[in-house]
């Protein structure tokens, strides 16, 4: 009798898996700042979307919105994307955190994943990929690279992300070549091309004979290649942009953490794991959410050296910001300690090695 | 340094083109503020057409043309139908942004190949002179030859003295039996030839690939540009000089460590601009002088 | 050859017919790139005009879209009744928002109710003075007031900039470009309906701006300053003959625009953002002008005119997530239908002729 219970029950079951793979597909909605042709930023997002649909087939139905501006608008293209059915919305620009908060509140049923922020709910999860491993391995690259020791930096914003690459950056930098220093240009946009192009050759005219961006487009990187510096892609392989000038690029794997939302929301388990807003997923080089290309234009001990490197970040057995850290001001923040994630959220200094002082 | 009198010189094309361009159109009679429409056709033709056939050279041909197209549209209405010049101008802008970014989408961000420079022989071994001035692209050497031959044909000719006498006074230029409609038309269409010439500089040039929106306002500066230069040819260069001159300035400012929120830095090109026209539309005599009376005003034959 | 000649008298009808033409062109001209672009022309259509509005809160959303359009080209309106090519809306619009920002995140603890309007009235204060500066350059200077109030729109949103990333950041943002939240007192509400609750985002925001647009409409119509304005327009000889001063006119009108755009900015954070932000608008000012001349350049207009450059822009939205056009087909969209409205202007107030006979000028 127990046995025959056991068997209905499996039966029973089975049935119903059965029927909800039958059921209507998840629909995952995902929201850009700029459009996926940038080659960087929004670009690396298309391209986890394009992994996830091909990973999940008819499971998941995705829809994106490209050029959604952060403010307003946002707020009403993420509140129509709820209301068309979507039952799980990637918000993938910093700008997009209140107005996620906000429509996630009207929707308490809905899964929300906010890119790069800091506030969370119960049905808000962060997602963030620690971009500043691959900067310190870049920084390495480029003190080893530079003849004039002169480094030229193209920033967006003085927001701590950026911040946090700058520094990585120089003290990778430091670690091979002490007498090389940092000058920033802050571009003060995300994607302008003749502006990122400009700041490029000022940088070059500067002496700078090797550049890193932290803006979204190629521009940098094609005035490289036309003036013979060297430079790094951002976000995404840009080396169809600048074959001998990129030395390597930094790429973004978002499909990892977007899988993990994705296999959650599917078996029901998403809005447990998030509860209370204790969802955050920062994940790095170990995990896989951060590579780095193929190097290439460097001679073959720097690219032995660049190469061990990215390989002790990605084991996780090297720490990028492993003391000691000291201000360009003189003041020292870490001695042999390694920096806290709180530690680099409030980071608001410059290294040892970055000339001149962050805006305001 | 050199490199940056480079990059100030290479920056100042499309805003030097544009602006010529728009000077005559103005020396008219006529105000197209749909330069930067124009401007973005330009330069999203001239990125597709060097993308789907690889030559430079048709990619600059078909910029220019679809500059001048798009240009046919406004002199069609602001001239023909005699709607508002300002109201008829921004809706090209609109427009133009708005079809630019839509035929050019599946090309964002696709690399284009460079327009080479071509250095001029003997001449640019000069030292310091020689790299600044004679190793440049064949449209700089073009952009700085069309203003001289602008200043000539506007002030030397016959047929330009028509054109201003149509820009100074159109009634009367109508009764003398000249066709004020076809002249300003046939200026506006120059205007656009130069504003999609000059957008197609940015992808052909200076950032090798077709971005949404990539002139970011340079037609609008190109339109400050001709109130700088009152309305004079020879002094469209030096404006655009300055003006890419303080664009750059504020780079090399930051690259220092300049010690200035870089927002106040970035806004000096526009602060700049503001103080130069106050200080070229004061003299009240001077810009009456050069400024084409009939300016934007409407013109209907036999009113 | 087209000669244009024009009619004697202007009929209200055809007044009232142009926009509905107009409108009725963009349409087709909509239907003829869609097909041509590869996109179902019909499905687009409903994806554009018809499925933004299918729902309750999606109708309030496209009122909240609107209202800063409605109050900006109702100020608009003044500035080209009389010639004075303002088109630095977004500028003065900032400075409303810098304005009242200022005031609100000086009184972060308080919850008094005349917060709110001492922020509309020192808005208003921060538009007008943002555009006055190219009204005082032109009359003091001779300045082109077309290309001063555009400059000043860039100067002023990295002005906004600056403040939002410096001396006003909120020192709780881990660095991150946001000023404090607004004290609840200086936020407006949504619109509550008993029995039936919030109506989406509807907020009282939209009433003030329906409330303004009519109030303009009475000043340019039916008072002694909106005459002198028109007039103005009309011929500036006949004017300055009235013994209307043209400089007057200028300050006046650069003011009034100036101080609907200073509001808009004021309402927009209010009601939909909290807090001040880099970015706060999103070519609402540049917009507004095409609201304007769907007006026809009349401020009771500017609200059915609204609305329906609001509708443009949410479709711009709606065709691309459920067909995945790009949005730029909206600044097309603008574009003709400005373009339509202009030729529709000239056929209302010209008889066309049509003559392809030679020598005939």
């Amino acid at each position: 009798m127990k046995k025959l219970y056991t068997i209905l029950l499996i039966s029973i079951s089975s049935l119903f898996i059965a029927f909800s793979s039958f059921a209507a597909p998840l629909k995952v909605g995902f929201v850009y700042l700029t459009t996926p042709g940038d080659h960087g930023w929004t670009y690396a997002h298309e391209r986890a979307r394009v992994i996830l649909e091909e990973k999940f087939g008819d499971k998941i139905e995705t829809t994106y919105v490209e050029n959604v501006p952060e403010g307003p608008d946002a707020t009403r293209v993420i509140r129509e994307l709820a209301n068309q059915g979507n039952q799980l919305i990637f918000t993938t620009s910093f700008g997009y955190m209140d107005p996620t908060i906000k429509v996630a509140k009207e929707f308490p049923d809905k899964h929300f994943v906010h890119v790069t922020g800091y506030k969370r709910s119960d049905n808000v999860a962060t997602s963030n990929i620690r971009f500043h491993e691959g900067r310190y391995i870049q920084g390495v690259a480029a003190g080893l690279m530079t003849k004039s020791n002169k480094i030229g930096y193209i920033a967006s914003f003085p927001i701590p992300e950026v911040i946090m690459g700058i520094n990585a950056f120089t003290q990778g930098l430091k670690s091979v070549n002490s007498d090389a220093t940092v000058s920033v240009i802050w571009a003060m946009t995300w994607y302008d091309p003749g502006k990122e192009a400009d700041a490029a050759k000022v940088h070059i005219a500067e002496g700078a004979d090797v550049l890193a961006q932290h803006t979204d487009t190629p521009a940098m990187l094609q005035t490289a290649e036309e003036k013979g510096a060297y430079g790094f892609g951002q976000g995404s392989d840009m080396e169809s942009f600048a074959p001998k000038a990129q030395l390597f690029a930094s790429v973004n794997h978002w499909d990892i953490s977007y899988i993990e939302h994705i296999e959650a929301a599917l078996d029901g388990t998403w809005a447990a794991k998030a509860a209370g807003g204790n969802w955050d997923t920062w994940c790095s080089m170990k995990d896989n959410c951060l590579s780095v290309t193929e190097l290439k234009n460097m001679p073959a001990d720097a690219t032995a050296k660049v190469q061990a490197v990215a390989d002790s970040i990605s084991s996780g057995s090297f720490d990028v910001f492993q003391g000691p850290i000291i201000t360009n001001e003189g003041k020292v923040v870490a001695g042999g300690a390694t920096l806290n994630d709180g530690d680099l959220w409030g980071m608001n200094y410059y290294v040892q090695g970055v000339i001149g002082k962050i805006p305001n | 340094m050199l490199e940056l009198i480079i990059a100030v010189i290479l920056s100042s094309i499309p805003i030097m083109l544009a602006a010529t361009g728009e000077l005559v159109v103005e020396r008219s009679g006529v105000l197209n503020l749909g330069v930067e429409g124009m401007m973005l056709m330009g330069a999203v033709i001239a990125s597709i057409t060097v993308i789907t056939t690889g030559s430079l050279f048709l990619a600059v041909i078909f910029g220019a043309l679809s500059g001048l197209l798009t240009s046919i549209v406004f002199g069609f209405f602001a001239l023909v139908l005699a709607t508002n010049q300002v109201a008829t101008g921004l809706a090209l802008t609109i427009f133009g942004t708005g079809l630019s970014g839509l035929i050019g989408a599946e090309y964002v961000g696709k690399a284009i190949q460079r327009l080479e420079a071509f250095n001029i022989p003997i001449l640019s071994n000069i030292p310091y002179l020689g790299p600044v001035l004679f190793s440049h692209n064949i449209l700089v050497y073009f952009s700085f030859i069309i203003v001289f031959i602008v200043g000539w044909f506007l002030l030397k000719t016959k047929s330009g003295l028509v054109l201003r006498a149509v820009g100074n006074n159109h009634d009367s230029a109508h009764a003398l039996g000249y066709s004020v409609v076809f002249i300003r038309f046939c200026s506006v269409m120059f205007g656009g030839l130069m504003a999609g010439l000059g957008g197609a500089f940015l992808p052909l040039v200076l950032t090798p690939h077709w971005a949404e929106g990539m002139t970011a306002g340079k037609g609008w500066i190109a339109l400050a540009l001709v109130v700088f230069a009152s309305w004079r040819p020879l002094r469209i260069p030096i404006g655009a000089l300055l003006f890419s001159g303080i664009t750059v300035m504020q780079l090399v400012g930051q690259a220092r460590g300049w010690a200035m929120p870089s927002q106040f830095l970035s806004m000096l090109p526009y602060l700049a601009t503001i103080a130069v026209l106050v200080i070229i539309s004061r003299n009240k005599e001077f810009s009456i002088i050069n400024a084409p009376a009939s300016l934007g005003k409407l013109f209907i034959a036999g009113k | 050859m087209i000669t244009l000649s024009p009619r004697s008298n202007i009929s209200f009808s055809l007044t009232l017919l142009t926009p509905i033409i107009a409108i009725f062109f963009t349409l087709v001209m909509g239907l003829i790139i869609f097909s041509f672009l590869g996109y179902d022309p019909l499905k687009s259509l409903y994806y554009f005009f018809i499925a933004p509005v299918s729902r309750p809160d999606q109708v309030a959303a496209l009122a909240v879209k609107a209202c800063p359009l409605i109050l900006i080209a109702s100020g608009l309106v003044f500035c080209y009744r009389s010639n004075i090519w303002n088109i630095g809306a977004e500028g003065q619009l900032v400075f409303g928002a810098i304005f009242s920002g200022w005031l609100a995140l000086n009184f972060l603890e308080s919850n008094s109710f005349l917060l709110l309007p001492c922020m509309m009235l020192v808005a208003i204060l921060g538009g007008m003075f943002w555009a006055l500066i190219p009204a005082i350059l032109k009359i003091r200077f001779n300045t082109n007031e077309i290309l001063v109030s555009l400059m000043l729109t860039y100067v002023a949103s990295l002005f906004i900039d600056f403040l939002v990333r410096g001396p006003w950041r909120d020192p709780m943002s881990f660095g991150f470009p946001l000023t404090p939240t607004y004290s609840d007192a200086a936020l407006i509400d949504r619109v509550y309906i008993p029995f039936v609750g919030y109506i989406g985002q509807l907020h009282y925001g939209v009433f003030v701006a329906l409330f303004v647009s009519v109030i303009l409409w009475f000043v340019l119509m039916k008072m002694l300053p909106g005459f002198k304005i028109r007039v103005t327009g009309e011929s500036s000889s006949a004017a300055i003959f009235a013994g209307f001063n043209p400089s007057h006119v200028t300050i006046m009108v650069m003011c009034i625009s100036g101080g609907t755009a200073g509001l808009a900015g004021m309402i927009e954070v209010s009601a939909n953002i909290g807090q001040l932000q880099p970015n706060i608008s999103f070519g609402y000012g540049f917009t507004a002008i095409i609201v304007a001349f769907l007006a026809r350049l009349n401020p009771l207009a500017a609200i059915p005119a609204g609305l329906i450059v609001a509708l443009a822009e949410l479709g711009g939205d709606s065709v691309q997530i459920s067909m995945g056009m790009p949005k730029v087909v909206t600044g097309v969209f603008k574009g003709l239908l400005l373009l339509s409205l202009l030729a529709g202007e000239t056929f209302n107030r010209y008889h066309i002729k049509f003559d392809f006979k030679k020598g005939n000028k």
